[in-house]
């Protein structure tokens, strides 16, 4: 079967499938864990032993995965909820773990085998569990927090069960053929746990010194396609380094991931990145769904159901304890306990991994395998029964609560595309007064220089929709829009107009051709750059004069508002006359209409505000 | 200290006035006058609190100069007092820093001196229509002095004005040579009577 076969089966069977599934409110996960099962050996048969090869091009789709949960984690969100995350997270982990160790050992299982095993069954499902509690807007309850926190803390957890995994190979029974010889078989531990940090630390340093530059030279080519293949370039070949010497290269991506979430890059990273990885995280899990041998599971359907009975309670019971001890209310801690009782992805990893070490036999990965993935198809299931069925029966119901300043910070509320004087001016004036908001900017060598001097801006292209999403526009409530190009900023404007109606935009305008088109596309609230502090210079000139300083600010006043007036006018004026046709012709003719109306402006006229010299002399005509 | 006089002025449009034009300048010149102009040197309202009570702590008779516009003074007037005696400064506990000062105000207004009668027009006598006044003072411990008035701005004389200028000039001088005694000021409705008492000529 050539390339081309293959790919149209595994296509069709995603796009089959993963529709029907969500459909279904069972998510994308299990829709390509279906399509998997489908089309391999046991049902249709359509891909076979070819089946392990894009398992490993696949992998790579994990590896994506872990990056962008290096890229995105916020160290200032995961420190205000360092108390949740550490002490759900590990007494769930430990807790989880310990049980079924023993459970384990009690089967017979050879230590080794059992923690391998133990660990992995540990994990949720980060992709479902997220994705769940954001559908059902659930995310800010205390539920869904403490969901966060542990599904944040076993992601952490991930690197040291990695990290963890190879050094039980060594002392295991089974002979250490490798199909990969690693640089540092044959090396006693310690100098391997040596060159294990070695390794970390050469990532860290290469990400200052080598990614973050060389992003920043593909960046000024301003191919986005290549900065596409940059980051792709990184993740391999951090991966590779990792696996070369032996370590999961799933931990050498997502340090990659940490070391790049601090760069300007951040978001154009997660936008270039997010259709690779779901695409190949697709694969995997389709992959997955079809290494599932279903031989094996009709062959012993008891003891295979009986650990997932098995692992669910002891995940499920585990979990309603820990939500106990951190004081969760009833019908919260049972949607929390559903919510994580399954086995994640990440096992699929871990398993695979161990597997590859030798520490788990073949069959036994296989059995693992089978029970993580239908603890998986239940997961959904299970949740549908708990609001069904259980959850009504709860009398009080809990409201979001309003959050402490300790909790969870939204992605920030106000967004500046373009950041240049205009709007590094507006960035300065609103974080002095506690207002953080989030930067974009287009230009690669001003972002550097701005990222010097402590400022949080982001590079990317602020018109593709991608990146907004990326930079948190759907959460935001306020965009500033002031790049430099009027072309740039009005192609801006109609990307949030239509994808992200809900955004109150707040737009600079260069000057007043630039208003009139603004006004055309619908916006109230334009900002001229120039309009006051022209002003502002003419009434240092009045003063200058011999005016009273009063007196010629309160001109400037009324000349600003009776200027902004004649803005709508102008542009309606502009659009009845049609004056946008000819160009020349309506630079002299706005300039004609405008200062036509200026002749009949005097307001010092009528202005008999404090006018003592008036009141005398009406008094004295008496 | 020997006695330092800070007029804090107020006026809003001051290129249309004759008469607080005509009272400064007769004053002006004598060093130990400081004349703050608010509206010229505030616009924007924005007025540096530290500045403006280092100013007061340099003098020690305080003059409110304004037009009696609505039977009070102009708006940056009422901001300076909002937002230059602090509490805990001028007032409160440990508010000592305008202990014993003088204060009073110098006002110009259209009206005439009969005008102001209880159960008038005005409904009250203009002393204690500015009790306002007279209350922040005592409220920050200052010794609170009747005013000096220049009455019917509109219709008054050149001559009229000149001479009322003078007088402005000869009292605040009385004052810096420490020529009187409050409790004999406070006898008299305003300054002007006061002074008239002492130099009948000027009457």
């Amino acid at each position: 079967m050539n390339f081309l076969s293959q790919a149209l089966i595994y296509l069709a069977a995603a796009v089959i499938c993963v529709p029907f599934s969500k459909r279904l409110g069972m998510g994308s996960v299990l829709g390509y864990l279906f399509a998997g099962m489908l089309i391999g050996p046991f049902v249709l048969g359509l891909i076979g032993e070819k089946g392990e090869d894009i398992m490993h091009f696949a992998e790579f789709g994990v590896f994506m995965m872990l990056f962008i949960i290096g890229l995105e984690i916020e160290p200032s969100q995961f420190w205000k909820m360092r108390k949740m995350i550490a002490g759900m997270g590990s007494v769930q982990m430990t807790g989880t773990a310990s049980v079924i160790f023993f459970i384990m050992l009690f089967s017979g299982i050879v230590w080794q085998t059992a923690l391998a095993v133990a660990l992995a069954f540990a994990m949720s499902s980060t992709a479902m569990v997220l994705q769940t509690i954001k559908e059902k807007g659930l995310s800010q309850t205390s539920s869904g927090q403490a969901a966060f926190s542990v599904l944040l803390f076993q992601d952490i957890m991930i690197i040291p069960v990695l990290a963890f995994l190879p050094l039980l190979a060594f002392r295991s029974v089974s002979e250490s053929y490798n199909i990969n010889p690693s640089l540092i078989d044959g090396y006693p531990e310690w100098l391997q746990v040596l060159m294990f940090f070695a390794a970390v630390s050469i990532i860290f340093i290469a990400g200052k010194f080598l990614f973050v530059p060389l992003l920043r030279i593909v960046a000024k080519t301003r191919l986005r396609e290549l900065f596409t293949a940059s980051s792709l370039l990184l993740i391999v070949s951090v991966s590779l380094l990792m696996q070369v010497i032996g370590v999961s290269p799933a931990l050498g991506a997502f340090l990659a991931g940490v070391v790049l979430a601090n760069s300007e890059y951040r978001h154009e990273l997660e936008s270039d990145l997010e259709p690779f990885k779901g695409l190949l995280m697709g694969l995997f899990f389709i992959g997955v769904g079809a290494s599932l041998n279903f031989t094996l599971i009709l062959s012993k359907p008891t003891p295979i159901f009986l650990l997932v009975l098995a692992v669910m309670t002891v995940k499920f019971i585990i979990l309603y304890a820990n939500g106990k001890l951190f004081k969760l209310m009833p019908d919260q801690n049972i949607l929390f306990a559903f919510a994580l009782s399954q086995v994640g992805e990440f096992a699929f990893v871990v398993l695979a991994f161990a597997n590859h070490l030798m520490i788990i036999n073949r069959e036994l990965t296989d059995i693992m395998m089978a029970v993580t993935a239908i603890t998986m198809t239940l997961s959904p299931i299970l949740l549908l029964i708990n609001e069904r069925i259980i959850d009504p029966r709860f009398g009080v119901k809990e409201q979001p609560e309003n959050l402490e300043p300790d909790e969870i910070k939204e992605k920030n509320p106000v967004i500046i595309a373009g950041f240049g004087h205009f709007g590094s001016t507006i960035g300065r004036f609103l974080r002095a007064n506690g207002v953080e908001a989030t930067i974009l900017d287009h230009n690669s060598d001003h972002v550097q220089l701005l990222r010097k001097m402590g400022f949080k801006v982001y590079y990317g292209d602020s018109t593709r929709v991608d990146l907004l999403k990326s930079a948190g526009a759907e959460n935001a409530s306020i965009i500033i829009t002031s790049v430099d190009s009027p072309a740039t900023n009005q192609k801006l404007i109609s990307v949030i107009q239509k994808h992200f109606p809900h955004l109150h935009i707040m737009a600079k305008a260069k000057n007043r051709a630039e208003a009139y088109e603004l006004i055309d596309m619908g916006l109230k609230n334009i900002y001229r750059e120039n309009l006051h502090t022209a002003v502002k210079l003419g009434i240092d000139v009045l003063v200058k004069m011999g005016k009273r300083r009063y007196t010629a600010i309160r001109q400037g006043q009324k000349f600003l508002k009776y200027d902004e007036e004649t803005i709508p006018q102008m542009a309606e004026y502009r659009h009845n006359q049609k004056l946008y046709i000819l160009k020349t012709r309506e630079t002299y003719k706005l300039e004609e209409e405008l200062l036509s109306k200026d002749v009949d402006y005097y307001p010092a006229a009528d202005d008999h505000s404090w006018d003592s010299t008036y009141i005398r002399e009406s008094l004295n005509k008496e | 200290m020997s006695t330092k006089i800070l007029i804090l002025f107020t006026h809003p449009r001051f290129e249309q006035s004759q008469n607080n034009a005509l009272l400064l300048q007769r004053i002006k010149d004598i060093p130990e006058i400081t004349i703050n102009d608010l509206y010229e040197k505030y616009p924007d309202f924005d007025i540096d609190t530290e500045h403006e009570k280092s100013l007061l702590q340099d003098h020690n008779v305080i003059v409110w100069q304004h037009p009696f516009y609505w039977y009070s003074a102009p708006p940056l007037m009422k901001h300076w007092i909002e937002l230059v005696l602090e509490f805990g400064w001028a007032y409160g506990p440990g508010g000592n820093a305008l202990k014993g000062k003088l204060v009073f105000n110098c006002i110009t207004t259209g009206m005439q001196k009969s005008a102001y009668t209880r159960g008038g027009q005005t409904m009250l006598t203009l002393r204690e229509l500015l009790v306002p006044f007279e209350r922040t003072a005592l409220q920050c411990n200052m010794e609170y002095l009747p005013p000096f008035v220049v009455h019917g701005t509109h219709r008054i004389s050149k001559d009229e004005r000149w001479n009322i200028a003078g007088i402005y000039r000869e009292i605040l001088e009385k004052i810096i040579n420490g020529d009187f005694t409050s409790n004999e000021i406070k006898k008299f409705t305003c300054l002007n009577d006061w002074f008239i008492n002492i130099k009948p000529n000027y009457a």
